[in-house]
């Protein structure tokens, strides 16, 4: 073990990567724009900077710890260094924060605020370039961009797909698609994952609030919730809830307030997806064909996959995803109500199915065509948890305050095993929970320690199913993704099941969830998830009584029509 | 679409080079001198070739101020706003021109693709103020004038 001191305070360091983790260890917030922990080092926003004990100024983030060090994080000349920083992107920045999709979390924004900007010495002489609104996920102003690079770096190391880039050089340099395309004549997959790490208003959720607003006040529209596994472990963060505690319950009665007619839960969809592609993993295996079995319920990943590996497309189960799924059904039940209503002439209220999800990427998969039926579309809109923290907000409810309560029935209970859809290995478990059909506790545990669980980038696991040893494969990001393809393109890797993710950690860390998602947050959110597991009654999705109500119901003989693609 | 004999070209091209990722730069030139501009589909062809993103390549492209994604004229037609041209008036010499051209910021070559009209800063030639080149000859001391008579020349030539 080493030693520096970091403002006449001994603090000792170990293997720390740089000087700025130590620093943030011995508990000061060193401000950074530039700088995660996951990607790698680029050192350009200078926020970071430090002072030696011989008056030697530099880049904490990109300095490696020494033993014996003397450090200094807040001298004048660093405090007049940094407010010259923010000072000078000011000057280059359109600074209409009252309208900023980032107000309130914007890094800029916080960093003028602590270090006491009320003057901005520059002239703005920027030229005003158009917004990309072309994406269904993600909006992008370029002149909120400060060029920090880090949807660049996410985008490329992370995600594997390096839609956006450093171009031009100077005063006229930008992050812009190649050609300044728009986002959606890219490969775009509109995982958001550039919006969780982009410190200003540069890169946005599209927002679908206000067609819901003036939904919930028509009283012609029952407007009916289903609220997706990770976004109960998210949407506290901004009301001072702590970080990874389910707060489901007080969402639940906090969307009944704002108007919501029912609120469900997308555990139920992903119970019924288990059920469906379990299913469908046992025929193909009987088969031989089309091994292995993509899951389809990140439509980030499916996308991805269609556009760079379209020769494995024909691998993606033809389940729908868990919201879409519930939608389906839900549209089902409403279309069968409508039919009785008229044939008693009666009047009926249109439904319209709204979901809140941790997933910017889902905006998208709604309005693909093969997620109608009966050429209605399943889910109406789709509101990230971010959005419903700002309608909760706009409500003035303040979720820490509220009662919790329960989901509406008859689609309010769901199993353990939904619930864990929302990290990363969760979609396998749970697969193999109802594969295996015991809810003996040794064998759920042999299942959640066969190598699934966790934050490797590509986790790996055989299990005997029957007699037969099934490999599983499981890519936890994009970018690995990617690896495993490759891996199995150039024949190195054989798989039966293999489940990805395009999120890293999986939808806890989604794209439209609320930010900083830093590696605290990530931790609490998934260990809120497994808990949740462990606390739920019902292990297995065929042991949910619901479910089995719903297939001899209102899905009997239409299992294909509801819950799976129609389009393939 | 770009014909394939495009296409063709740039596979030798990249042959001659070799397909590592370091050799974008010296394709990208290549190209660029062999059709006086770097058409974007060839960009994002090498790119594919040598395992680079798009936006990467492009990244490297605008980087380099030299390389244009428009095809140019036959004759490329430089002012220097540098500061001692600037001094010296050379933004009449360029409003001249682009009222002589019908051309504009936006619009750089004239549609006979006759002419390019680029602003660049500082020539390297400063003593003789305001300075214009044509295809990289230099004309020193320009005034609005003489540019205008110099493309009636060009344009009879
Ligand atoms: S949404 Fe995802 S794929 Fe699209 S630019 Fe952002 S990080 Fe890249
Ligand atoms: S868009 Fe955001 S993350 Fe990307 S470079 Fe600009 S400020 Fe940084
Ligand atoms: S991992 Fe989850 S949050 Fe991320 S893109 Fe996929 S579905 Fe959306
Ligand atoms: S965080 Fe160190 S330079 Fe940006
Ligand atoms: S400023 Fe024009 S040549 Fe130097």
């Amino acid at each position: 073990m080493s030693y520096m001191t970091i403002n006449n305070r001994r603090v000792t360091f170990t293997n720390e990567r740089n000087v700025l983790s130590v620093i943030r260890k011995s508990g000061i917030d060193l401000p950074t724009f530039c700088y995660h922990s996951e990607l790698s080092t680029y050192g350009a926003c200078r926020m970071c900077v430090v002072e030696d004990d011989r008056g030697k100024i530099f880049a904490s983030c990109s300095e490696v710890p020494r033993d014996g060090m003397v450090i200094y994080t807040n001298t004048p000349r660093l405090q007049h260094h940094r407010k010259m920083i923010i000072e000078l992107l000011l000057a280059a920045h359109c600074r209409d924060c009252t309208t900023c999709a980032k107000n309130g979390v914007c890094t800029l924004q916080k960093l003028s605020r602590q270090l006491g900007i009320t003057d901005v010495r520059f002239e703005n002489n920027k030229k005003q370039l158009p917004k990309d609104m072309s994406s269904e996920c993600v909006i992008r102003d370029p002149n909120k961009c400060i060029l920090c690079g880090d949807c660049v770096r996410t985008c490329d190391e992370i995600q594997g797909l390096g839609i956006l880039d450093f171009a031009f050089r100077g005063s006229k340099m930008q992050v812009t698609p190649a050609f300044n395309k728009d986002l959606a004549q890219t490969d775009c997959v509109g995982c958001g994952q550039c919006r969780a790490v982009c410190p200003t208003g540069a890169i946005s959720i599209r927002q679908n609030v206000e067609p819901v607003w003036a939904a919930l006040a028509d009283k012609n529209i029952r407007v009916v919730a289903q609220i997706a596994p990770a976004v109960r472990v998210a949407v506290g963060d901004k009301f001072g809830i702590k970080k990874g505690e389910n707060t489901l319950g007080r969402l639940v009665a906090a969307l009944r307030r704002i108007g919501f007619d029912e609120v469900y839960d997308t555990n139920f969809g992903a119970d019924l997806t288990v059920m469906e592609e379990s299913k469908e993993l046992v025929e193909r295996l009987e088969s031989g064909e089309n091994l292995p079995l993509f899951t389809s319920c990140c439509p980030a990943w499916v996308k991805f996959c269609e556009n760079r590996y379209p020769e494995f497309r024909k691998n993606i189960s033809t389940c729908r995803s868990p919201q879409e799924m519930f939608g389906a059904l839900l549209k089902e039940e409403a279309r069968l109500n409508a039919e009785k209503d008229r044939q008693e002439s009666r009047e009926s209220r249109k439904t319209m199915v709204v979901s809140i999800m941790p997933c910017t990427a889902k905006k998208a998969e709604i309005t693909r065509p093969e997620h109608f039926t009966d050429g209605e579309q399943n889910v109406d809109y789709v509101l990230t948890t971010t959005e419903i923290t700002r309608m909760i907000q706009e409500a003035g409810i303040d979720l820490a305050q509220v009662q919790p309560e329960a989901l509406d029935m008859p689609f309010g209970l769901s199993s353990g095993a939904g619930a864990i859809f929302g990290v990363t290995g969760g979609v396998t478990e749970a697969v193999l929970r109802r594969l295996a059909g015991s809810s003996r506790s040794e064998d759920l545990e042999e299942i959640s320690f066969s190598g699934i669980r966790g934050v490797d980038g590509i986790k790996e696991a055989k299990v005997n199913l029957n007699g037969r040893e099934v490999k599983i494969a499981v890519a936890n990001g994009l970018g690995c993704a990617q690896e495993l393809l490759e891996k199995m393109k150039a024949g190195e890797v054989h798989y039966d099941f293999v489940e990805v993710m395009a999120c890293k950690r999986g939808c806890i860390a989604g794209g439209g969830q609320p930010v900083p998602i830093g590696p605290r947050t990530k931790k609490a959110r998934l260990e809120g998830i497994y808990k949740i597991d462990s606390m739920a009654q019902i292990k297995l999705s065929n042991e949910n009584p619901i479910v089995t109500t719903v297939y001899e119901g209102i899905l009997k003989g239409k299992e294909h029509k509801l819950l799976h693609n129609e389009v393939n | 679409m770009l014909d394939q004999s495009y296409y063709d070209k740039t596979d030798e091209i990249i042959a001659e080079h070799g397909s590592d990722q370091a050799s974008l730069i010296p394709i990208i030139q290549d190209i660029q001198t062999e059709y006086r501009y770097l058409p974007p589909e060839l960009l994002n062809y090498v790119a594919g070739k040598l395992g680079i993103n798009e936006a990467k390549a492009y990244s490297v492209a605008t980087f380099y101020e030299n390389f244009s994604f428009e095809p140019k004229g036959k004759y490329v037609i430089k002012v220097c706003d540098g500061t001692a041209c600037h001094v010296r008036k050379s933004i009449p010499i360029l409003e001249r021109l682009y009222s002589e051209l019908g051309l504009s910021e936006e619009k750089a070559t004239t549609d006979d693709m006759l002419f390019t009209l680029e602003t660049v800063s500082c020539l390297g030639a400063c003593g003789l103020a305001p300075v214009m080149t044509v295809n990289d000859k230099v004309y020193p001391a320009m005034t609005p004038d003489a540019a205008a008579e110099l493309i009636r020349e060009l344009r009879g030539a």
